[in-house]
């Protein structure tokens, strides 16, 4: 990489862990070493630091702390809330999801499906929407769960995962939320939801990796995934991973006091970068611009591939990701944007900016003096470019309906 | 983030003979943008009959546009039998190697170098139609496996995704590509598949040939219709023989032009690519 800056806009892969949270976990490498489950107080001094971070998530959410459980990851999570709402309702074997959703849940469900579960995995429009009443009409007798995620983590698209918990408590079936990207991000309140659990992971908020949260709702019948001790009130057994759990405490703290830096420093940040990229001609932004996270920008820069372009960003310093194959390590692109609709010359070409409250004017200012030019530079040596350019068929932008 | 050689990285960096020779001896295109990479090759030969120049376009990774460049240098100054020899072995080794998910950038260079000769003599492009296709997703057949399995010293189902993208779309064909391995290995012939002109039947075409053919159908008998009226169509999606495309630009307003619409490209994308075709229209 050349030059010291580095500008860092995939906060959508993994953030920052933010020097506070660094600072409140560390004690508890050293001095605090106890294990909370311990009769003595050396032990029940870390207990209740534990309790303590239990009760700053639960803040977050809008709560109760015992509806907290602690996980290695949100995928952990997500694999957690599956498996407990099949495994606490024998007689039911249908699963109700998304297309776009995560591989966490995605792939958990296609494995669901390799043993003889059913899942119907909801279609999105060209927008990134779900069809609510599509929605409604999957559910089934015999629906154990409806999982959708609260956010997209390629788009920022967001989904109405309130209405459709409602929906689902008024048909009687348990509704679990990946909301790993949402949590943070945009304002959340359990308590006036009828959601059954959610996912949430420490990483994607500044905390470390290696540290997830399952909310279940009071309630909830629920079947622990990972079997053992007593930890967590019997629904996650394994010795607390006791620093980080401080940390997702802390850091969902601070979350919560810069939940309106989000919305409105960091979002004007992401507009404004959204709209410098646009200038680029045959640009699109993928996903509906007025339903997202305030953080993402997807887009599209047709007739060049992404991994070029990642490349030449990161040259500059720029860390972004793509929905392209070449980087998906698969030979076909993103998923999300294949459900979106999203055409060939779009998505392999197309590139995520996610940001955070670490980002900066001058961040932007980077980014929008480099990336004219490194996708000049790539169509200059695109035959499909040299073949638009001759036709000028493609209409470039996109349409509204 | 993939392990490049500086050689790789230099070439994708600052590619050479980035362009079009126009008026070329030799042209060859392989690949499509569904696919996610695409490479047309011209070259131009002098008095003795070797390569004098050669130009690329890539639609690529940093990879395909490496090994696009590197091939270009690599052919200039060879006759045309000394050409037909390089393999994408060669093109890997001048790039001391390349990622092992990424050696089908590396044959995508062969195929095109092959193409644009086979373009100079007046042959078809695509020699590969010969044989059964194994892989519908990326239109790859039993002897371009074979081959190239034979030229790399491959023994796996993953080895030959790698090459070739073969097995790597909805992954059907795996098994067929170990039946295809264990024939070859168990009692491997000691030449080199020879690579027979096309049949001259018309053959069921792969998916990628359909493809590109509805791609250049919706350009040439469509698109320019439509621009008349200041609209635009876009190919989203095949499906089988589902067609998906949706309007761009003025048309997509225009009530009046929808109800004939698809029946105006389904009649074209018929006439011209396969009687079995449906167009649906997807809502922006």
């Amino acid at each position: 990489m050349s030059g010291e800056r580095v500008v860092y806009m995939d906060n959508n892969a993994t953030t920052q862990a933010a020097p506070e949270v660094v600072a409140a976990m560390l004690p508890f490498f050293g001095e605090y070493y106890g294990n909370p489950s311990s009769m003595h107080n050396f032990g029940g001094q870390v207990g209740a630091k534990v309790d303590t971070a239990r009760g700053q998530v639960a803040q977050l959410l809008g709560a109760s702390p015992e509806e907290i459980v602690f996980t290695s990851c949100g995928t952990e999570s997500d694999n957690t809330a599956l498996n407990s709402a099949l495994a606490s309702q024998p007689g039911k074997r249908h699963i109700v999801t998304t297309r776009v959703e995560h591989p966490a849940v995605l792939n958990t469900c296609q494995g669901l499906v390799a043993q003889g579960y059913e899942v119907t995995f909801l279609k999105v429009d060209r927008q990134g929407n779900l069809d609510l009443e599509a929605a409604a009409e999957a559910i089934r007798e015999d629906t154990a769960l409806v999982s959708v995620m609260w956010a997209n983590n390629e788009t920022g698209v967001i989904f109405p995962v309130p209405e459709i918990a409602e929906i689902c408590a008024a048909k009687g079936v348990l509704f679990h939320t990946d909301a790993v990207q949402a949590v943070g991000k945009v304002p959340i309140d359990l308590a006036g939801t009828a959601i059954s659990m959610l996912a949430l992971s420490g990483h994607k908020l500044h905390a470390p990796k290696g540290i997830g949260v399952l909310y279940i709702k009071k309630g909830t019948p629920f079947v622990p995934f990972i079997k053992g001790g007593h930890q967590e009130h019997g629904r996650r057994a394994g010795t607390e991973n006791v620093p980080y759990i401080i940390g997702m405490g802390k850091a969902a703290e601070l979350a919560r006091t810069r939940m309106d830096e989000e919305n409105t420093k960091v979002k004007a940040l992401r507009d404004r970068l959204e709209t410098g990229l646009l200038e680029i001609e045959a640009t699109m932004v993928n996903g509906d611009p007025d339903r997202r996270l305030p953080n993402t920008t997807s887009v599209s820069f047709e007739y060049v591939e992404g991994e070029s372009i990642l490349l030449h960003l990161s040259s500059q310093g720029i860390c972004a990701s793509s929905g392209s194959a070449c980087t998906s390590g698969s030979l076909e692109p993103s998923h999300v944007l294949r459900a979106m609709g999203v055409p060939f010359t779009a998505a392999h070409g197309s590139i995520r900016f996610s940001l955070s409250v670490y980002n900066t004017e001058a961040d932007v200012d980077h980014v929008l003096a480099n990336m004219p030019g490194i996708i000049e530079r790539l169509r200059a040596m695109s035959p499909f470019w040299a073949k638009y350019q001759k036709t000028q068929c493609a209409t470039p932008g996109y349409v509204e309906p | 983030m993939w392990e490049y050689t500086d050689k790789v990285k230099k070439y994708f960096t600052e590619p050479v003979n980035v362009g079009e020779i126009p008026d070329a001896d030799g042209v060859g295109e392989v690949g499509s943008l569904a696919c996610g990479d695409a490479l047309k090759l011209t070259f131009k030969l002098d008095e003795q009959g070797r390569i004098a120049d050669a130009k690329f376009q890539t639609f690529g990774c940093a990879s395909a546009i490496a090994s696009s460049s590197a091939l270009t240098e690599m052919v200039k100054g060879m006759t045309l039998e000394e050409a037909e020899k390089l393999t994408n072995k060669d093109i890997a080794e001048f790039l001391g190697g390349l990622p092992k998910e990424k050696m089908h950038c590396s044959v995508m260079g062969e195929e095109a170098l092959q193409a644009a000769i086979r373009n100079y003599k007046g042959l078809e492009p695509l020699p590969s139609e010969e044989g059964e296709v194994v892989c519908q997703c990326f239109g790859v057949t039993d002897k371009e496996i074979e081959k190239v399995a034979l030229n790399n010293d491959l023994h796996t189902v993953e080895e030959i995704t790698n090459f070739t993208k073969a097995g790597g779309g909805c992954g059907e064909c795996q098994d067929k590509i170990q039946a295809i391995l264990d024939r070859l290995w168990d009692n491997p012939p000691r030449q080199p598949v020879e690579v027979k002109p096309p049949a001259a039947k018309k053959k069921k075409l792969t998916n990628i040939q359909k493809m590109k053919l509805i791609e250049e159908t919706l350009e040439r008998e469509v698109r320019p219709a439509l621009k008349a009226d200041g609209g635009d169509i876009e190919l989203i999606d095949i499906d089988g023989d589902k067609v998906l495309v949706s309007l761009r630009g003025r048309c997509s307003s225009c009530a009046a032009s929808q109800a004939t619409l698809g029946q105006f490209v389904q009649s074209k994308l018929r006439e011209f690519v396969s009687e079995d075709l449906v167009v649906e229209e997807v809502k922006p």
